[in-house]
């Protein structure tokens, strides 16, 4: 049967939610389809909070937009639009108020208003929380006003195409993983926000799902990715499982030491010390291994010691609850006592796909918005707490813009048979897929699928990670065709069966690869050093040559690279210094 | 060595469910359960399914019964989430020292099974529905925030940081022979807005868990305390909603407000 709605939003995030909860406001049908189930998504794994400019802190009182819009430009490594910056941090204190009168939990001070701490590369104290649950506590918020709201989801529906004729979208073919059938939802527009690609990485701190199939459907439609060579490193995720230690330890007064016990930071940015922005500390970390001044372990690697433990247990219990879980869970020891062992790990994608600050892409009928979408508001460095305001502020947008397209479009009328057409072209390219491109027979492939997502995990760790160069990448960009040439001979089980996640996995690699593509081109192409993006060979950065975006488009030889200028309002490039 | 003892049925081919043994090598320092399910589908059985999203106790994917013991099976057996049980702390030595673990993983209780561990949610989230799980006030909204002391705020600690994993329904008898029971993790939900300075809905919330299948009907068991991921005590948040509801009676027997 087929499903229909005006608005479909893939993702069941805060952007997506977001976006569902605008568009239905505004008086459409809206339907959400998530490949979990929306409480599940990775928005809820945000720990230290959300930037606003809402000066409640003792010392933040001549915070305003502005300079919240100078500091996030500035983080950026001037490759922001500022235009959209703008946008964002004049919305932010009402996002704040609004998510407050949903009930969204956000710790206190004593005066009663919304506390705020310390985050990196912030000139105030800037970032709203609820201890370090921040993104839990959102999520929850948003998926209580669906429920309010009456707002259809539709549970484990994983996306895996778009419906596009003449550049309009109407739809998307989607695997329902509960009946194993793959089904056709029409709707007048379609709002992808499926957040990021970090699991092309294998030292993540993302979610497992985070894999970037969101922005390869997009991206496949014909809508190019911008900036994908900008990938964030966290300075601190605990060794082994690169789980996040949020920001919020530093902007609490953490610090970061080596193996001397030295506050290693003051050497990188003697002012704002482990508040720098998060690619001056992960570098800095990463100096500081490379140079044999960090720990060894032999089987994690090398990492340092983020030490709270002269916070006291009082403020470490109240505001930093969720971190004591975790070092309890997976590393045995208590952050009140012990230094917990850290190392830079992937962790947000700057990149995505390419949207105006609405959420529209180049195919009509298509938006995009949060972690997978690329407005831009982070250029080439995002900063702590501007992840959660972005989702917001234009997971809203994307789903007003949607509503008023549906809304004031004559109804269009569709090719009948195209819904159709283009589940058969699904059905027959996984019948393909599930052959291991054999002559006619399921599962005749030879390939384990798991191998070369090890494989790609391996390479991107090794190759396309905080410092770069062109023969490293060069490397990565054949090894990444050899395995998408493996991927052909890919090992799978039938189509049609119920909870058959092997296949979901084995789509996810396939848009791994696809991504990784664009991400290792953009790197080789920008001799430059900007924001995360570090090149050994280009350490300056450029500003006659790069102040620009990266667009990468989708063409069956690969992806093919293009450029646009960035938009700069009131804020001229200058050096960055911390 | 390892021996996964994984609960499987596929309700489309089996008639009967059974446990099927899986040997997963010990994979280093910080295996966890769900790494060793992540091992069987991806080297040993494709077919495997169960439910997984973070890796890092915080999306409520993964709630499942499991039981380990270094020999005979069924010790320390309890509902959790997969991606946090360390194997090293069910299986002291299995990791690093040659000790064969035997693991036992079942779906979580009271609720259909779809597809091996995956279980069917519908009954679970209908009853989280049903609460009314969101903030309700006839307050006029403020230009900025609510005003709310830490001392409100603190009145919902804990209680705001459910996963809606599942392991307290799984765990809850009264959940097994009452499908209607709207179970801890709804009435936690109901508490958690109940005490919130912010929610004006007293009555409202009061009649929607004052019933038959509501806060009455916990037995006050406190398996729900026990298995809780997240350290939340789900029992005496209900326990703080009977009394909320006992006085509002009393105070309507006696006529005041």
């Amino acid at each position: 049967m087929i499903k229909r709605c005006d608005v479909l939003v893939v993702g069941g995030g805060l952007a997506g939610l977001r976006a569902a909860l605008e568009a239905q406001a505004n008086g459409l049908n809206v339907v959400i389809a998530s490949k979990l189930y929306p409480v599940r998504s990775h928005s809820g794994a945000a720990q230290g909070g959300i930037n606003a400019a809402l000066a409640t802190h003792p010392a933040g009182q001549n915070d305003n937009p502005g300079l919240h819009a100078f500091d996030t430009v500035k983080g950026s490594d001037y490759l922001a639009d500022q235009d959209a910056v703008e946008i964002m941090t004049a919305a932010a204190p009402d996002v704040i108020y609004q998510l407050d009168h949903w009930g969204c939990p956000f710790s206190r001070l004593a005066n009663g208003r919304v506390a705020q701490r310390p985050f990196g590369g912030a000139g105030f104290p800037r970032t709203c929380y609820g201890a370090d649950k921040t993104g839990h506590y959102i999520l929850q918020t948003l998926y209580e006003q669906v429920i309010k709201n009456h707002i259809e989801t539709l549970n484990e529906w994983l996306v895996i195409s778009l419906i596009v004729e003449n550049k309009t979208c109407s739809g998307v073919i989607a695997f329902n993983l509960q009946s194993g059938q793959l089904e056709i939802i029409e709707a007048g527009a379609v709002i992808v926000a499926t957040g990021g690609s970090g699991r092309i990485y294998g030292k993540s701190s993302n979610a497992f799902t985070s894999t970037g199939l969101g922005m390869a459907i997009a991206y496949r439609a014909g809508v190019p990715l911008k900036d994908m060579e900008f990938i964030q490193f966290h300075p601190t995720t605990i060794i082994g499982k690169n789980i996040l230690m949020t920001e919020g330890c530093r902007g609490e007064g953490g610090y970061l030491v080596n193996k001397n016990n030295e506050r290693f930071m003051k050497k990188y940015a003697p002012d704002k010390m482990e508040l720098a922005p998060r690619d001056i500390v992960s570098r800095s970390i990463q100096t500081e291994i490379n140079e044999g001044l960090g720990f060894t372990d032999p089987a994690f690697g090398g990492y340092v010691y983020l030490d709270i433990r002269h916070l006291g247990a009082d403020k470490i219990t109240e505001r930093l609850p969720g971190v004591v879980e975790i070092c309890t869970d997976f590393l045995g020891i208590n952050p009140i006592k012990e230094p917990i062992p850290v190392q830079p790990g992937q962790h947000y994608t700057m990149g995505g796909i390419d949207t105006d600050k609405d959420g529209v892409t180049e195919v009509q009928g298509l938006y995009a918005a949060g972690e997978c979408a690329c407005v831009s508001v982070h250029g080439a460095n995002r900063l702590g707490g501007n992840s959660l305001l972005e989702t917001l502020v234009f997971g809203q947008r994307a789903g007003a813009h949607a509503a008023q397209y549906v809304a004031g479009r004559a109804k269009q009328k569709f090719n009948e048979s195209l819904p159709d057409y283009f589940l058969k072209q699904q059905e027959s390219r996984l019948q393909q897929l599930t052959m291991g491109a054999g002559p006619d027979k399921i599962g005749a492939g030879t390939e384990n699928p798991y191998q070369i997502r090890n494989e790609l995990n391996k390479t991107m760790d090794a190759l396309v990670g905080i410092f770069r160069t062109e023969s490293d990448l060069k490397y990565a960009l054949s090894g990444i065709e050899a395995l998408k040439q493996r991927f052909r001979k890919i090992k799978a089980p039938g189509i049609f069966s119920s909870f058959n996640y092997h296949l979901l996995w084995v789509l996810e690699l396939e848009g791994n690869l696809d991504v990784a593509e664009a991400i290792v081109k953009g790197a080789l192409a920008r001799r430059e050093s900007r924001g995360s993006h570090s090149r050994r060979d280009f350490p300056k950065r450029d500003d006659v040559h790069w102040l620009k975006h990266t667009l990468a488009t989708y063409t069956k030889e690969g992806a093919v690279l293009s450029d646009r200028p960035v938009t700069i309002t009131k804020f001229q490039p200058q050096e960055r210094k911390y | 060595m390892l021996n996964f003892h994984v609960f499987r049925f596929d309700p489309s081919k089996d008639k009967e469910s059974r446990f099927d043994r899986f040997e997963v090598p010990s994979l280093g320092s910080g295996m966890t359960v769900l790494d060793g399910l992540y091992y069987i589908l991806e080297n040993l059985d494709q077919t495997l399914a169960f439910r997984s999203s973070c890796r890092a106790g915080a999306c409520g994917s993964c709630a499942m019964h499991i039981s380990a013991g270094g020999g005979a099976l069924g010790g320390n057996g309890q509902y959790r989430l997969a991606c946090n049980t360390l194997i090293e702390t069910l299986i002291p030595g299995a990791i690093n020292n040659n000790v064969t673990g035997q693991i036992m993983i079942r779906p979580l209780a009271h609720l259909p099974v779809l597809k091996d561990l995956v279980v069917d949610l519908t009954n679970f989230f209908r009853h989280y529905e049903t609460i009314k799980p969101y903030l309700i006030t006839t307050a006029s909204l403020p230009d900025k925030e609510f005003i709310q002391s830490t001392k409100q705020r603190k009145k919902i600690d804990k209680m705001i940081d459910c996963i809606l994993c599942g392991a307290c329904y799984g765990s809850c008898p009264v959940a097994a022979g009452r499908p209607d029971y709207l179970g801890p993790h709804a009435l936690l939900k109901a508490a958690r807005f109940l005490f919130d300075s912010r929610d004006t809905a007293d009555e409202e919330r009061i009649k929607l868990v004052g019933h038959n299948a509501g806060a009455f009907r916990c037995h006050t068991i406190f398996n729900c305390q026990q298995v809780c991921p997240k350290d939340i005590d789900p029992a005496g948040a209900i326990a703080r909603l009977k009394m909320k509801i006992i006085l509002d009676k009393l105070r309507r027997f006696f006529g005041r407000s």
